[in-house]
């Protein structure tokens, strides 16, 4: 379900480095499916610094406001106007059209190694995220 | 009511009798009501007051009423006192109404939407709101005037993420306190600007005014909004309601948040409160206003129903990182103005404001032409002005008094002999008069 070619953070957030070198950074399948309809998400302005697990901005669905936390550091150089526009787009697609920013990371390699595979993914889910 | 004086636990107020108290006090095992304080030392147990004895419900009227009597209120006296408080007229309708059973409640429900007739009040309080202010969404009501302002300052540090606040030094004197209140705990610096040198940094989150100014004087908002505009602050007024219902109104004027003290539209001078605070901004920021908001919407039977909308931003749901720690409102107070804004309709309110307008410089005309008073501040006024009075005002005030007049705010202490007067569409021309006979009694 958990598509492997990319990381996973344990507060549901995806990492995936692309073409140009940038991280791209989403949400998962599980987090979008436990927040229900999104409806307004919050991202930085495009020039933002934040490291790595520190805040990134806030999804809020009919039920909840949650924090979304960064799995890589750096720079954001892009924030994907579509989520903004249409936040249901993350509900319908997290792991493609609804990703959220591209990051020009600090330190890729060494923040992606803290984070879970696929594999390990499915793993944590179930067991640590129930 | 002897007998039940002469039994400390004995009131028709209590409905357990004498016979189920015995029953209780059996069951937990002590013979009086006594022993259940025999923890607390002897000597601390039961002090003797030292107040006078009980009365009864009609001697405490008496007492309570001729204490009141002391007090020099605005039925038996001529009041030409503003500063925060405004002395209106209360259409009739409005305390009937919102005395009803059905009305008749401090707060939003709990379970809101089973209250339909009371969201709707709200919902239509927030459309009244907006209209007369300008603005594209109002929330359901805040405390009062001050707190709404020290919010919106609050909201404008979550807008722009920015912690400095400057505020306008013609903003009342009060309010500005309370926004330091507000402010200084949660880190954010508060700056008090001159209107004469208003240089704003790129750092500053806002800058607070007020329409018309605390002594009364309209300031050039458009200009204000080109300077926070530059720095990417916002602009916040906090503003006379009745003041909107004639001139062009704050958000017309590039306002990002528009506050104001309901208390003008329908609620009486009691001691400073309860009042009503008004909160409104545009549609960009609603995320970041505090307070509660009612909408409107359809039911499966698409039949109209409004519900509270945008719950996320309440603390109830995010706790600590909620957009206030207000989860209220004070809803009777909304009801009484809305009622009022109803009663008066835009033309009415529009009167009352045109009444205020001319009465007040009618007062201001007629003083400036006593020996010895004169207007030091130049400009558009609404319903209060400065007077510079030729002795000091708290010995004027004292002889209009002794007339049954109560005078203007004395405000010395910023410039020697200054006095802040009020007038409203109450003030007849025969006590304006009066006023300015009196006022001409300490002229050189």
């Amino acid at each position: 379900m958990n598509p492997s070619d990319r990381k996973y953070s344990k507060e549901h957030e995806w990492a995936k480095t692309d073409a140009k070198g940038l991280v791209v950074v989403g949400i998962t399948h599980f987090a979008q499916d436990q927040l229900g309809d999104i409806v307004y998400i919050d991202l930085p302005k495009v020039g933002a610094k934040i490291e790595q697990f520190k805040k990134l901005g806030e999804v809020e669905s009919v039920k909840a406001v949650s924090d979304i936390y960064t799995p890589v550091g750096g720079e954001v150089v892009e924030v994907n106007k579509a989520v903004s526009e249409k936040p249901e787009t993350v509900n319908q697609d997290p792991f493609e059209k609804g990703w959220l920013v591209k990051i020009k990371a600090a330190n890729a390699n060494a923040d992606l190694q803290k984070l879970m595979t696929a594999a390990q993914y499915d793993t944590f889910l179930k067991t640590e995220a129930h | 009511m002897a007998q039940h004086n002469s039994h400390p636990f004995q009131s028709h107020y209590i409905p357990n009798t004498p016979k189920d108290r015995q029953e209780m006090l059996r069951a937990v095992g002590v013979s009086s009501v006594q022993d259940l304080f025999a923890d607390i030392p002897k000597e601390h147990r039961n002090p003797p007051l030292d107040i006078p004895a009980p009365m009864s419900e009609l001697e405490l009227k008496a007492e309570m009423s001729a204490l009141g009597r002391l007090n020099k209120d605005i039925q038996s006296n001529v009041c030409f006192l503003g500063a925060g408080a405004y002395n209106h007229f209360t259409p009739s309708i409005v305390k009937p109404l919102i005395t009803r059973g059905e009305f008749l409640t401090s707060y939003t429900p709990y379970q809101a939407e089973v209250s339909q007739g009371t969201l709707q009040v709200a919902y239509e309080f927030q459309t009244m709101i907006c209209s007369l202010m300008g603005m594209e969404v109002a929330n359901d009501g805040m405390y009062e005037g001050a707190s709404s302002l020290a919010e919106a300052a609050l909201m404008a540090c979550r807008v722009t993420d920015r912690g400095d606040i400057y505020i306008l030094d013609t903003v009342n004197p009060s309010y500005r306190e309370v926004v330091e209140t507000y402010a200084l705990p949660q880190g954010l610096n508060v700056k008090t600007v001159s209107t004469s040198n208003i240089k704003l940094p790129d750092t500053a989150a806002c800058l607070l005014t007020q329409y018309p100014n605390f002594y009364g004087y309209m300031e050039d908002l458009a200009a204000y909004k080109r300077l926070t505009q530059e720095k990417g602050a916002l602009l916040v007024v906090s503003a006379d309601p009745v003041a909107a219902g004639m001139f062009k109104s704050p958000g017309d004027l590039g306002a990002d948040i528009v506050t104001a003290e309901g208390q003008s539209l329908g609620v009486p001078l009691s001691y400073g409160g309860p009042y009503v605070g008004i909160f409104a901004t545009r549609q960009q920021y609603i995320r970041q206003m505090p307070g509660r908001i009612v909408g409107k919407t359809v039911d499966a039977e698409g039949k109209t129903g409004y519900v509270l909308t945008l719950q996320t931003r309440e603390q109830h749901i995010r706790r600590e990182r909620a957009t206030s720690n207000i989860c209220t409102s004070q809803f009777l107070l909304a009801l009484a103005t809305t009622i009022t804004m109803a009663a008066l309709g835009k033309q009415g309110l529009r009167q009352v404001a045109e009444l205020c307008y001319q009465k007040s410089h009618y007062a201001a005309s007629k003083i400036s032409h006593i020996k010895g008073y004169s207007l030091p501040i130049k400009g558009v006024f609404f319903k209060e002005f400065v007077v510079q009075c030729p002795q000091p005002p708290a010995k004027i005030n004292q002889r209009l008094l002794e007339k049954g007049i109560i005078g203007g705010l004395d405000i010395s202490r910023q410039v020697p002999n200054r006095m802040l007067l009020c007038v409203t569409e109450m003030n007849s021309r025969q006590e304006i008069d009066a006023l300015a006979a009196t006022l001409s009694e300490f002229s050189k």
